[in-house]
């Protein structure tokens, strides 16, 4: 059934195909617009969302429980977790088509990998800073010093990969996995040195979760996240041209340099606030982009923005298993993709190969 | 009318819930829930978390999650009325939520010390509202750990045993105990020498450093009862088969909440543990 869907989809027209993604899109929104009301909904506390909006609607106050539980606890989480699913799953999308290779993700180049060691090195030698610095930085230390790795990681890969005003993607991605290496070789020295406490709050952020969502992270971190989202869609038509290859993206009058340092841009702001925010989230961002394009095809004006959807959908609906399945405690966000994610992944080959092979 | 009555009654429910003693309690860290329990206030308790496992019926509650990675929305549906917390239990992020929502917290100071248990116990007892219950115990169990202290002194200097504390060795790789940190500070409690001191916390240690350190005898935490390598593999590793402990095959192997809690079971621990390292007190002064 879904063989022969996959097969249709592979045969159809242009125009088709460009309406179909467009449903898509409709569809997605509809969702996302669902799972945000579902996820308000939920939670381990029984506060009731209808009976909150019931109350409001007739000018009744709500009672300070249900005031902190929707206002303080859910909206702020709901709107995170939309937001870091968005960010992560067009981050995938655009490094994807940067690439031409549909295994890339941010955490394939270092990305993540230096906000990783950002984050590790603010738990361990965040208590060695002086009273005054830890003053101003409190608690946004760790979100900053993750922001503050992958920019430096990105900064980094481009200065090595760029000759003469042209960046190799090649050497790029070869460079990546070096960094990304060497960014755990020093994530490791850093757990070497931590004490017993941080051991445990490390292991906690790097199983990623959303459980710190709060109004001011959200405000520190969403201007940059819908930036790099805003900024995607002006990408799709440089990202089309370079899947044909630079050369004849060139010809085609695409400005591929810039393509490609927009796109970088755009990549490490998302990845860097998304893994500030919510410690390391895996497969969104590649499980995302790989079911899109199976649905309604590659091209990059529909895909970044239906990513962008389900990106959010999904990590929304992880969270709400997160947070429900062992109530009243939290079972950290990033298992659960990994469990949800891996075999959808392998399927999604599967299906390749098969209408590969066909 | 019928407003301003509604109101007068919920300012005097208001008044009378703050007189009142916390009902619906949270309990978060291992040594707190062991004090409520021993301080006889456990019906009052709702929920736990998950390193609140002594006593056993403390498991029947519904676990709120790990002291450091609590989730605001999990503590908030058990409504408590006061949170009973670790100093050190976050992320703060969360409890700054609970502030928010006007939850009573309490937070308990945790020094891994003799005279942090009697502060801890002082503290769990001035939250509770049963501060005659918390003197009593405060006071007996300070009495346990000035005996326990007394022994201690009373080793000779070159009679004091080297005592290695083995966190795990899985693979063969020894992660081991240096200074600053519960086992160790238990180690000296019960009269004995740490054996490694050249790092701080828990470390994988190499091989080499351990034959050095020459330890008379190694301690290891259970875990559920059950001993987290047996003897034969732990005495087959060949940096401990080469030091005086492994020539002895001396082992000793304890709860882990019960040797590094810190709580009102310490000094039992320490005294345990003396008496593994330098046989039973002749007198039964050391005894609870």
């Amino acid at each position: 059934m879904t063989l022969a869907r996959c097969d249709d989809i592979a045969t159809a027209d242009p125009p088709d195909r460009a309406a179909a993604a467009r449903r898509l899109s409709l569809w997605l929104g509809l969702a996302l617009l669902a799972t945000m009301t579902a996820s308000l909904a939920t939670g381990a506390a029984g506060a009731s969302l209808w009976a909150a909006l019931g109350d409001l609607a007739q000018g009744r106050p709500l009672s300070r429980m249900d005031e902190t539980i929707l206002w303080s606890i859910r909206l702020p989480r709901t709107l995170m977790g939309a937001l870091v699913g968005a960010a992560l799953a067009t981050s995938g999308a655009v490094m994807q088509g940067l690439f031409r290779n549909p295994l890339a993700d941010p955490g394939l180049v270092g990305v993540s990998a230096g906000a990783g060691l950002g984050a590790i090195s603010a738990i361990v030698l965040g208590g060695a800073l002086p009273a005054g610095a830890m003053a101003l930085a409190g608690a946004h230390l760790v979100p900053l010093a993750a922001f503050a790795g992958s920019w430096a990681t990105t900064l980094l890969l481009y200065r090595v990969s760029t000759r003469g005003g042209r960046t190799s993607v090649a050497t790029m991605l070869l460079a990546g996995i070096a960094l990304a290496a060497l960014a755990m070789a020093l994530s490791g020295l850093m757990i070497h040195a931590a004490d017993d406490q941080q051991l445990r709050d490390l292991t906690f952020w790097q199983l990623g979760s959303l459980a710190g969502a709060t109004w001011g992270k959200l405000l520190a971190s969403a201007p940059i996240i819908l930036l790099a989202l805003m900024g995607a869609p002006f990408l799709a038509r440089g990202l089309n041209a370079l899947a044909l290859g630079e050369a004849a993206a060139g010809h085609l009058g695409v400005p591929v340099q810039r393509v490609k340092n927009l796109a970088v841009l755009s990549v490490a702001a998302a990845t860097g606030a998304a893994v500030a925010v919510s410690g390391g989230i895996g497969f969104v961002g590649i499980v995302v982009p790989h079911l899109l394009r199976l649905a309604s095809g590659p091209d990059h004006r529909m895909l970044l923005p239906n990513a962008a959807l389900l990106g959010a959908s999904l990590l929304l609906g992880a969270d709400m298993i997160s947070r429900t399945i062992i109530a009243p405690a939290e079972l950290p966000i990033g298992i659960v993709t990994a469990i949800l994610g891996a075999p959808v992944f392998l399927w999604i080959l599967l299906r390749r190969r098969m209408v590969v092979d066909l | 009318m019928r407003r301003i009555l509604v109101t007068l009654g919920a300012l005097v429910l208001a008044a009378s819930a703050a007189a009142e003693p916390a009902q619906r309690i949270v309990s978060i860290g291992g040594a707190i829930t062991e004090i409520v329990y021993q301080l006889g206030q456990q019906d009052r308790l709702v929920a736990r978390d998950t390193t609140s496992i002594y006593p056993e019926a403390a498991l029947e509650l519904p676990d709120v999650g790990y002291v450091r990675a609590l989730s605001p929305e999990g503590v908030l549906s058990m409504a408590p009325d006061l949170v009973l917390a670790e100093a050190d239990a976050g992320p703060p992020a969360t409890l700054d939520v609970l502030r928010e929502a006007r939850t009573p917290l309490a937070l308990i100071p945790d020094s891994p010390t003799a005279a942090g248990i009697v502060e801890k116990i002082d503290a769990v007892g001035a939250a509770l509202g049963a501060e005659a219950e918390a003197d009593a115990l405060a006071a007996s169990v300070a009495a346990q750990l000035a005996r326990a202290a007394a022994r201690a002194g009373a080793v000779p200097e070159a009679g004091r045993k080297r005592v290695l504390f083995v966190l795990s060795g899985q693979g063969g790789r020894i992660l081991a105990a240096g200074r600053n940190n519960e086992a160790a500070t238990v180690i000296e409690m019960a009269g004995a020498i740490n054996a490694l001191d050249g790092f701080e916390g828990y470390k994988p240690v190499s091989d080499e450093a351990i034959v050095q350190a020459a330890p008379d005898a190694i301690l290891m935490m259970t875990r559920g009862g059950e001993a987290m390598i047996d003897d034969a593999t732990l005495f087959a590793l060949p940096a401990i088969a080469a030091t005086p402990a492994g020539e002895n095959r001396a082992v000793i192997r304890m709860g882990g909440q019960y040797l590094l809690g810190f709580g009102p079971r310490t000094a039992q621990a320490v005294q345990d543990l003396a008496d593994a390292l330098y046989g039973k007190e002749a007198d039964d002064t050391g005894a609870l």
